[in-house]
C-alpha cells in the first residue's frame, strides 16, 4: 500500500466523455491493497468502463461482502452509493437494492471466498433470481486477507507458496452461473484490460444478471511457480474464445477488428454488442455447448476467457415479478396508498 | 555554493536573469506557471550567510602563466573565477572605474542594488586578480605585445543601435541611445529627464529605460514598439513590471520621422501596421492604411538593439571576423583564428544575456587552461557525464521530496510603489523570505529524479499504469515512433521530448512512458510489487573548472 494520495493534477489533454468528465472523475481514494494486486486493475477497468460509457458517477450503487476484493468498491466511483455488507451476503443486499431502486446502476464486487465459500448459497440464488446487475468476482484462488490458505476456486494440484498441493476439486463459478440461468457470463483476466474493459461495459448494459469472473492474481500469496492463478500461468494458458465490444448507438460503426467471425447483438438501448470469435467453433449463445467447452478446456489446463455465454432475449427479476416501473423512492402517496376503492377491488377479487 | 559554482553571480542573476530555465520548467507542461527558479536563486544568495570558508583557496605560488581578460563584465569575471584557483596570474582590463561591465552600467539600481553587485564582483576580484581599471583598450596589437600566454575578450556588445530616419541628426540633442543613457544614469552623470519621453524598442533595455525615466521625473513615459506585443523581446515579467508602474506600451507603430522645429524635437510620426500571417504561417507586417500617428515627445530614448563593436581589434592580427562583424570562433572551444585569443559573452556570438555569458566563460576557461598546459583545446576537453543513484530509502521512503505540491506560483513581494517610484535606488522586489522561498521550492517537480524501468522484473500487473496521475505509462505493442506516440493512453504530442521505451516484455508488448509530463511523484515505483520501477537521482556534469569531477558511470 502507499501512504501518498494520488495528486489531483491531471494531464491537460485527458479525454473527456459526453458528461465532460474524465476517467479521473470516476476514481476513488488510493487503494490500500498490496502493490501489484490484480484487484486494483479491476477497479481501474471499472473506472475506465464507466467513464467511456459516460454514465453519471453518482447514479451507481456498489455492493460488496468481505475480503480484499470487497474492499475495492471504496477505490472507485467515490461519488456513488455503496454498501459493504456481511461476509458472503452481498447478494441479499444487492437484491434489496435492485428492488428498491431499479434506476441505479448496480455493481457487486465479491471474491472467491465471499462468493464460492461462505457465500455460495447466496450466489446461487442471486443468479437464479436474475437481479439486474453486474456481478464481478475478483478471483485469486486464495484467502489473501488471512495469509494465503487455498480458497474454493483454487485448482486441484495447484500449490501454495511453500509447494504444498491443494487436494480438493475447485468450484468453477462461470459453470455454476451458466447452470443456474445467468444470461451474461464472462471470464477475464485483470492483466488484460483490452479484454476486460469492453466486457465490463457490455455487462453494465446487459438487461439482467451479468457475471464476470476475473482472474486477479494475489501478488502476496498466489503469484508463484506452481500456482494456476499467477500472472505468468494465466498468460501462458489463456484461451480467448469471444471478445466483446460495445458500440454505442450514436457511435460510428467501424470495422477494425482482427480477422475472425463477427456477430452483432442489439441491446435494449440501441447499442450494439459486437462479438468477435477467436475460436471459430464456439457459439456464445449455446449454453450447453459453452458449458461443455469451458469444462473440456479446463481438463487440459486451459483457461477459457471472453464472453462465454449471452442470452440475447434475457429478462430480469423486475420483469419476472412484474414490479412497478418506478424506483420506490419516487412513488408518491397516491400510488402507495390508493384508497378505499382499490382495497375493495382487491378484496372483491378474493371472493 | 552550487549556485555560485555554475552561475558565478547568483545574487545578480537571481534578480536580473532572462530566465531561459523557466519556460523549460516541467511545471509549465504539467499546469501553467513554472517554479520561480530565478527568484529562488536569489533567496539562496540572500540567505547564504558567511561563505568565506567554502571559497576555493588561491595558490600563493602561481603556475607561471599569465592571462589577460579584456573587459570586466560577467564573462571575464567568470573566467577569472575559474582560472584563479588553478594558480594563473590573471589581469583584467576595463575602461570603467569598477568591475561588472554592463551589469553595472546598464542595469538600473531599482532592479539590482549596487551592494549585491559589488559583493559578487568583489568575490572574484578579491581572489587576487590584477585589475587595470580606467584603462581604455584601444589596440589589440598593444595588448598582444604585452606577451600574455592567453587573451580572453569579453568586451560585450557595447554599441546601441541607432535609428536613421528623417530628423535624427537635426534634433540629436533630444535623442539618446538607451544603453548609453542608462550608464550615464548609473554613473550619476544624468539625474533627471524632462517633459514627455518616448522609448522606442521592445526589449528589456527599453523596459529599463522607461522605468528609469519614470523615476527621474519625466512628465510622461510612453513605450512604442515596431512589432506586436506578443513578439516583443522583453521578458513577460519586465513588461508586466513596466505596465504596473503605469507606463503604456503601444505596439505595431514603426517610426517614420522625428518631427522638429528648428532642431527642437516636437514628437515622432508613426506608421500604423498590423501583423498578418503569410501563407507559410510566418508573421508579416502589413500597413493598416490608417493615417500616420503623431505622438508628442520632448526626449526619445532608442532601445532598438545592440551590436558587437570591436574597432580596436586590428584586422591584420590573424583574428578573423565574419560578415556580421562577429569573430570567427570554434563553437565549443571559443578559440579564435589566433590560437591564444579566446572570446566569450556578448562579444562572441552577439548580444545574449548574463547567464549565457557565464556558460560561455566556463567553456572558454577550460580552453584557456588546456591551451596554457599545451594540450589540445578540443580533444582533451572533459566530457559531460551523467551519474544515477537510487533514492530508495525504505518502504515508501525516498531521499527526495516526492509528494506533488498543488500550490500555485508564489508572487514575489514588492515595496510600496510610491516609495519605489520616488527613489531610483530603492529595489522594487523585496525577494522571497525563507518561508515563502521554501514553499515555492516545494513546487519543484524534481527533474533530477528519473524513473528507471527494469524489464526483467516487470510482471505486467498494470499497477503503475493505474496509479500514474498523468496517465503517462502505457503497455502496448511496439511500433514505429509516430505510430507509437499516437497509440499511448494520451498521445505524446511534444516530439521534442523523447519517449522512454523498454525492451520487449513477456507479452511481447513494451512499456512506453511519455516523459513529457512526468511529475516524478514516484507513485509508479511505490505501487510496483517487484521494484521494476526505481526512482534514481541523476547528476549531470557539465564540464567546468569550478566543479570537481565526479566519478562517471555513463557518458551523456
Amino acid at each position: 500500500m502507499t501512504f501518498l494520495a494520488k495528486p489531483s493534477v491531471r494531464h491537460r489533454k485527458l479525454k473527456l466523455n459526453e458528461l465532460g468528465l474524465s476517467h479521473r472523475d470516476y476514481e476513488g481514494p488510493v487503494s490500500t491493497l498490496c502493490a501489484g494486486c490484480g484487484h486494483d486493475s479491476v477497479s481501474a477497468a471499472i473506472t475506465t468502463a464507466c467513464a467511456e460509457l459516460s454514465l453519471p458517477p453518482h447514479r451507481f450503487a456498489k455492493i460488496s461482502g468481505i475480503g480484499c476484493s470487497s474492499k475495492t468498491p471504496s477505490y472507485f466511483l467515490d461519488k456513488s452509493h455503496g454498501f459493504n455488507s456481511v461476509h458472503g451476503r452481498m447478494p441479499s443486499v444487492a437484491t434489496g437494492t435492485s428492488l428498491a431502486n431499479r434506476d441505479l446502476h448496480l455493481i457487486g464486487v465479491s471474491g472467491d471466498g465471499d462468493s464460492a465459500s461462505i457465500g455460495l448459497g447466496q450466489f446461487a440464488h442471486i443468479v437464479r433470481r436474475r437481479i439486474n446487475m453486474l456481478y464481478i468476482v475478483d478471483n485469486n484462488g486464495t484467502y489473501g486477507l488471512t495469509k494465503g490458505q487455498f480458497s474454493a476456486t483454487n485448482d486441484q494440484g495447484s500449490t501454495n507458496k511453500r509447494g504444498v498441493p491443494n487436494l480438493y476439486a475447485s468450484i468453477d463459478l462461470v459453470s455454476v452461473a451458466m447452470q443456474l440461468g445467468a444470461t451474461f457470463v464472462a471470464r477475464s483476466f485483470s492483466g488484460d484490460k483490452s479484454q476486460l474493459v469492453p466486457l465490463i461495459k457490455a455487462g453494465l448494459k446487459h438487461p439482467g444478471f451479468a457475471f464476470i469472473d476475473v482472474i486477479s492474481p494475489c501478488v502476496a500469496f498466489n503469484n508463484h511457480e506452481g500456482s494456476t492463478k499467477s500472472y505468468n500461468y494465466v498468460r501462458d494458458h489463456d484461451s480467448q474464445v469471444v471478445n466483446a465490444d460495445l458500440v454505442l448507438p450514436q457511435a460510428e460503426i467501424t470495422t477494425n477488428y482482427a480477422p475472425g467471425e463477427q456477430e452483432n447483438v442489439t441491446m435494449p438501448d440501441g447499442s450494439i454488442l459486437r462479438l468477435s470469435k477467436l475460436a471459430s467453433e464456439y457459439d456464445p449463445r449455446d449454453r450447453l455447448a459453452a458449458l461443455n467447452y469451458v469444462q473440456s478446456k479446463a481438463e487440459v489446463g486451459e483457461i477459457v476467457t471472453g464472453l462465454l455465454y449471452i442470452d440475447p432475449d434475457s429478462s430480469d427479476c423486475h420483469t419476472i415479478m412484474n414490479t412497478t416501473e418506478q424506483a420506490l423512492n419516487e412513488l408518491d402517496e397516491s400510488v402507495l396508498c390508493p384508497g378505499e376503492a382499490s382495497l375493495a377491488e382487491i378484496n372483491a377479487s378474493f371472493r | 555554493m552550487l549556485n555560485w559554482d555554475s552561475n558565478v553571480f547568483p545574487g545578480i542573476l537571481g534578480r536580473t536573469c532572462d530566465r531561459p530555465c523557466e519556460p523549460a520548467c516541467r511545471r509549465v507542461r504539467a499546469e501553467d506557471t513554472p517554479v520561480a527558479i530565478c527568484r529562488l536563486k536569489r533567496v539562496a544568495a540572500d540567505y547564504k550567510g558567511d561563505i568565506q570558508r567554502y571559497l576555493p583557496t588561491i595558490p600563493s605560488t602561481k603556475n607561471g602563466k599569465r592571462v589577460a581578460l579584456l573587459g570586466a563584465g560577467p564573462a571575464s569575471l567568470a573566467v577569472a573565477r575559474d582560472l584563479m584557483p588553478l594558480g594563473y596570474e590573471v589581469h583584467i582590463f576595463d575602461r570603467g572605474v569598477a568591475g561588472g561591465g554592463m551589469m553595472r552600467s546598464q542595469i538600473p539600481a531599482f532592479r539590482l542594488p549596487e551592494k549585491v553587485l559589488n559583493e559578487e564582483v568583489d568575490l572574484v576580484l578579491d581572489m587576487g586578480v590584477e585589475c587595470h581599471f580606467d584603462y581604455e583598450i584601444d589596440s589589440m596589437k598593444n595588448m598582444l605585445s604585452q606577451q600574455f600566454d592567453a587573451y580572453f575578450i569579453g568586451t560585450g556588445a557595447p554599441r546601441g543601435r541607432d535609428l536613421d530616419i528623417p530628423g535624427r541628426n537635426e534634433c540629436s540633442e533630444h535623442i539618446s541611445i538607451g544603453i548609453d543613457w542608462l550608464s550615464s544614469v548609473a554613473f550619476e552623470h544624468v539625474d533627471s529627464i524632462k517633459g514627455k519621453v518616448i522609448v522606442l524598442g521592445g526589449g528589456n533595455t527599453a523596459m529599463d529605460c522607461c522605468r528609469t525615466s519614470r523615476r527621474l521625473g519625466a512628465e510622461s513615459v510612453h513605450v512604442v514598439v515596431r512589432s506586436g506585443f506578443e513578439v516583443m523581446k522583453a521578458s513577460d515579467w519586465e513588461k508586466e513590471d513596466a505596465m504596473a508602474e503605469g507606463i503604456p506600451i503601444t505596439n505595431n507603430r514603426p517610426p517614420l520621422e522625428f518631427v522638429h522645429e528648428n532642431g527642437k524635437l516636437k514628437g515622432i510620426l508613426f506608421q500604423c501596421i498590423e501583423q498578418v500571417e503569410d501563407e507559410n504561417g510566418r508573421l508579416k507586417s502589413v500597413p493598416t492604411g490608417e493615417p500616420d500617428v503623431f505622438m508628442e515627445a520632448d526626449h526619445v530614448l532608442l532601445a532598438i538593439g545592440q551590436e558587437n563593436y570591436c574597432p580596436w581589434i586590428e584586422r591584420d592580427l590573424g583574428i578573423a571576423f565574419d560578415k556580421w562583424d562577429c569573430p570567427e570562433l570554434h563553437e565549443e572551444t571559443l578559440q579564435s583564428t589566433l590560437d591564444n585569443v579566446f572570446f566569450g559573452g556578448d562579444s562572441a556570438f552577439g548580444p545574449e544575456n548574463i547567464i549565457q555569458a557565464s556558460a560561455l566563460a566556463h567553456k572558454a576557461a577550460i580552453s584557456i587552461d588546456l591551451f596554457c598546459r599545451g594540450k589540445d583545446v578540443l580533444k582533451d576537453r572533459p566530457v559531460a557525464g551523467l551519474r544515477l543513484s537510487s533514492t530508495k530509502m525504505g518502504m515508501h521512503e525516498w531521499s527526495y521530496d516526492s509528494n506533488y505540491d498543488e500550490s500555485v506560483r508564489h508572487a514575489v513581494p514588492q515595496v510600496d510603489s510610491g516609495l519605489a517610484l520616488r527613489d531610483i535606488k530603492v529595489e522594487v522586489e523585496l525577494g522571497f523570505d525563507e518561508k515563502l522561498g521554501l514553499e515555492e521550492a516545494q513546487r519543484c517537480l524534481n527533474c533530477d529524479v528519473q524513473t528507471v524501468f527494469t524489464e526483467q522484473l516487470c510482471i505486467e500487473c498494470d499497477a503503475c499504469v493505474d496509479i500514474c496521475p498523468m496517465d503517462c505509462i502505457t503497455f502496448t505493442p511496439n511500433a514505429e515512433e509516430t505510430e507509437l506516440r499516437a497509440s499511448l493512453k494520451i498521445p505524446a504530442e511534444n516530439i521534442e521530448q523523447a519517449l522512454y521505451v523498454s525492451e520487449a516484455l513477456k507479452t511481447d508488448r513494451v512499456m512506453v512512458k511519455d516523459e513529457d509530463v512526468c511529475l516524478h511523484c514516484g507513485l509508479c515505483a511505490e505501487r510496483c510489487p517487484t521494484n521494476a520501477w526505481d526512482m534514481q537521482t541523476s547528476v549531470i556534469q557539465v564540464p567546468s573548472l569550478a566543479v570537481p569531477s565526479l566519478p562517471l558511470t555513463e557518458e551523456g
